[in-house]
């Protein structure tokens, strides 16, 4: 219908897309056999958004990290810009979003579901809910990656859907926040665990940022475009109190909620320490929604809010250490496991890494330091070893613990190739993060080089020029992270299929010896 | 520590932390963003600033619509190596009617706050169709479709409106008039002087070469070439305007 009314072609295309989408998924209801209603056990666990998000984790890293392999590759070979829809332009969008909201989005809904149900011993609230959050969610996926092709854009990173499926994704949004705040409340735990206090304040700080940030007037009810409520400098700084905060609740404190799940039972170790995790839960939230301004350094944003910025993106780093203090740690007495769990191993590399841009962060929020670093590689880099290598890690993690148990199987297919995903992960962070180090560190050097006559040296074409080497390495990174998550692929769909590989064990505990 | 135990009664009610975790997340926000909408010092007093013209703005959907803003920032910094290569640094009051800004964030390309005026048409046009004709080491996309895609502005008067009811001055008779004078703008012949006295300093021209048709090309390029070029730098006091 919305097709036929249509103000504009891609608007068009857009509904048409949306209606064989809708067409395909009630053909695909309809022909599933249907369980009878008596046999449907509704007394467990809700596993059944569990296991298809499971399966959906993994295809849309495998999508979206192919797809920053092909971004990775036009900068590198401007050749391979395809126009109009596979230019460069729509390509990076489309990449930040399958990884954010895709393959974090699926992971983050996914182990919510199968976390907070384990720790509160109460079933899904809501019933059929869960259902609606889940393809609700994956609907927002396929209609923003489509639209991004087709030019449809807000042009708010990582926020670029247009406004009817933003609108779309709040409602999803409101029900997934109904759905975990219910589950809560009919737990049979007295206390809530930690786990779900960064789960909770991730899903209801997303609610708001996310309403707040695309507010929007639509140029018509039937066409794609609309305009910002918000103009020039408040709409900069709107757009990154949210965009900050995108990596802040959604990059950190959900996948914080996912650690505390994750690390201590894998580790089978309790968390470190209660009271940190209340010091550091309070401050985090409290401390990152004021760290938007670091986008902005030296922009025509006021100079008080650029300061007020500084001084909390600085501050910052304290909780974010108390974060990866407590997930380490929690590893005490148990840090043999390095050697044996590669999926240990995964989880505390992921820590590590958080640690690691937790503090690049702060340093990159000194506004010395950003006067340098900013709209260079450098940023790039940064954000990878966050993606890559927190998100990313404890994601695998989490899903190479819940697979076997999800599936009654007793182990994974292959330790092994956990082992080798781990080191092929491992490798592309660093190449990836060290090539950005260097590319944007020279970047920003050429950029501001003066002679000694006081003229500058280089023309930003030949800046251009400089980088396509480090391009090429950033690239071979980006496949060496891409071709581990196939391997990853590859072991959970054996897993699911119920094969076992044979194979030479992972080195076997250490014997205790005596004291000499 | 005491005050930690008592941390007890948040952890057993879930709705006490819903809005405890909700009232925290507010207050950042409160203190540093709301205040930009009422001080009335946040954007500079300038002489100059005016809407879009219809083509203009109809150019600027292209630059959005292809993610140009992914690798071009409109935001030039106030170090002497930065106004040395771009020209004045960036004043807030030059992206007051932008809805929504385009500062951007990251800059494979140069800088283009200030990029109007500085090339021909021909020139602008040839770089769109084929970067690396004119810039040996460029990276950037052919945009050569744009120049055989005719310019859709049945809904010109649509998208005025839009940004009139966002806060851009857009008068009645701009609005009336969109259509019309978008198509005056792209072509030189025209009687313009309705259009000028409307939106002044509008370039007319026949900006991507081909008269025949108004195409997407010759939005981008109108586009492109009034960035940076409406505020009188003449009359702009800049130890008034310090904040």
């Amino acid at each position: 219908m919305f097709s036929g009314l249509a103000v504009d072609d891609a608007f068009r295309i857009h509904m048409g897309i949306l209606t064989f989408i809708l067409g395909l998924g009630a053909i695909i209801a309809i022909r599933l056999p249907q369980p009878a209603a008596d046999a449907e056990d509704t007394t467990g666990y809700m596993d059944g958004p569990v296991r298809i998000g499971s399966i959906l984790t993994v295809f849309w890293g495998v999508i979206g990290f192919t797809v920053g392999l092909v971004a990775a590759l036009q900068l590198a070979f401007p050749e391979l810009n395809f126009g109009p829809w596979f230019n460069f332009g729509r390509i990076r969008p489309l990449h930040t979003s399958a990884v954010i909201f895709a393959f974090g989005g699926t992971a983050l809904i996914t182990t919510s579901f199968y976390a907070v149900q384990r720790t509160t011993r109460a079933r899904l609230f809501g019933g059929d809910l869960a259902w609606f959050v889940f393809w609700g969610y994956q609907l927002f996926i396929a209609m923003a990656a489509t639209g991004y092709l087709l030019g449809i854009t807000q042009s708010r990173e990582y926020a670029e859907p247009e406004w009817y499926v933003d609108i779309w994704l709040t409602i999803v949004w409101v029900a997934y926040l109904i759905l975990f705040l219910g589950t809560l409340l009919k737990r049979k735990e007295p206390h809530i665990y930690v786990a779900n206090w960064f789960y909770l304040a991730f899903i209801v700080t997303v609610a708001l940022l996310h309403v707040v940030n695309n507010l929007a007037v639509p140029m018509s009810f039937f066409g794609s475009r609309s305009y910002s409520l918000f103009s020039g400098v408040q709409d900069a700084m709107t757009q990154w109190w949210y965009g900050h905060n995108a990596v802040g609740f959604f990059l950190t404190a959900g996948f914080l909620g996912m650690m505390y799940y994750f690390l201590p039972k894998q580790a089978e170790r309790p968390v470190y320490s209660y009271r940190l995790s209340i010091i550091h839960f309070w401050a985090l939230i409290f401390l990152y929604i004021w760290a938007g301004p670091h986008h902005l350094y030296y922009t025509a944003l006021p100079d008080w809010a650029q300061t007020l910025g500084m001084v909390f993106s600085i501050m910052l780093w304290m909780p974010s250490w108390g974060g990866m203090i407590n997930g380490l740690m929690t590893l005490r007495g148990a840090w043999d496991k390095m050697r044996t769990d590669p999926i240990i191993r995964m989880m505390v590399l992921a820590v590590a890494f958080y640690g690691m841009s937790t503090f690049e962060g702060p340093v990159m929020s000194i506004k010395s330091v950003n006067a340098l670093s900013h709209y260079t590689d450098w940023t790039i880099g940064h954000v990878h070893s966050g993606a890559l290598g927190w998100v990313g890690m404890i994601s695998f993690g989490a899903v190479y613990f819940m697979v076997p148990r999800l599936w009654k199987r007793e182990r994974l297919y292959s330790l092994r190739m956990v082992n080798w995903h781990f080191w092929l992960a491992t490798l592309g962070i660093v190449v990836y993060a060290a090539v950005m180090w260097v590319s944007g560190i020279m970047q920003g050097l050429m950029w501001r080089e003066y002679d000694s006559q006081g003229f500058l040296v280089y023309s930003f074409a030949e800046s251009v020029a400089a980088l396509h080497p480090y391009y090429v390495m950033r690239a071979a990174g980006g496949l060496l992270y891409l071709a581990g998550s196939v391997v990853m692929a590859v072991n959970i769909g054996m897993t699911i299929a119920g094969r076992t590989r044979t194979e030479k064990p992972m080195p076997a505990p250490a014997q205790l010896q005596p004291a000499q | 520590m005491s005050f930690l135990a008592k941390h007890d009664i948040i952890e057993r009610n879930a709705s006490l932390l819903l809005m405890g975790s909700l009232v925290v997340v507010c207050i950042g926000g409160l203190v540093e963003v709301t205040p930009l909408f009422f001080f009335q010092n946040t954007i500079e007093k300038v002489e100059g600033m005016r809407p879009y013209t219809p083509l203009e703005l109809a150019g600027r959907d292209i630059y959005i619509r292809e993610g140009c803003y992914v690798c071009h920032s409109q935001m030039i910094r106030p170090f002497r190596d930065e106004v040395e290569r771009y020209g004045n640094y960036s004043l807030a009051a030059e992206s007051m009617y932008d809805h929504p800004f385009q500062w951007g964030s990251k800059r494979t390309g140069p800088d283009l706050a200030r990029v109007g005026g500085r090339y021909s048409n021909e020139w602008q046009v040839q770089h769109l169709t084929d970067p690396r004709s004119v810039v040996p080491e460029s990276i950037m996309p052919s945009y050569a479709f744009l120049a055989k895609a005719t310019l859709d502005y049945r809904t010109i008067d649509g998208k005025l409106q839009a940004n009139a009811h966002v806060g851009a001055p857009y008068s009645q008779e701009m609005i009336d008039n969109a259509a019309a004078d978008l198509v005056a703008q792209a072509t030189p012949d025209s009687d313009n002087a309705a259009v000028t006295e409307r939106y002044p300093k509008a370039v007319f021209g026949n900006f991507d070469g081909a008269a025949s048709r108004i195409t997407e090309m010759d939005a981008l390029v109108a586009y492109l070439q009034m960035l940076g070029t409406l505020v009188d730098f003449d009359s702009y006091d800049t130890q008034a305007n310090f904040r």
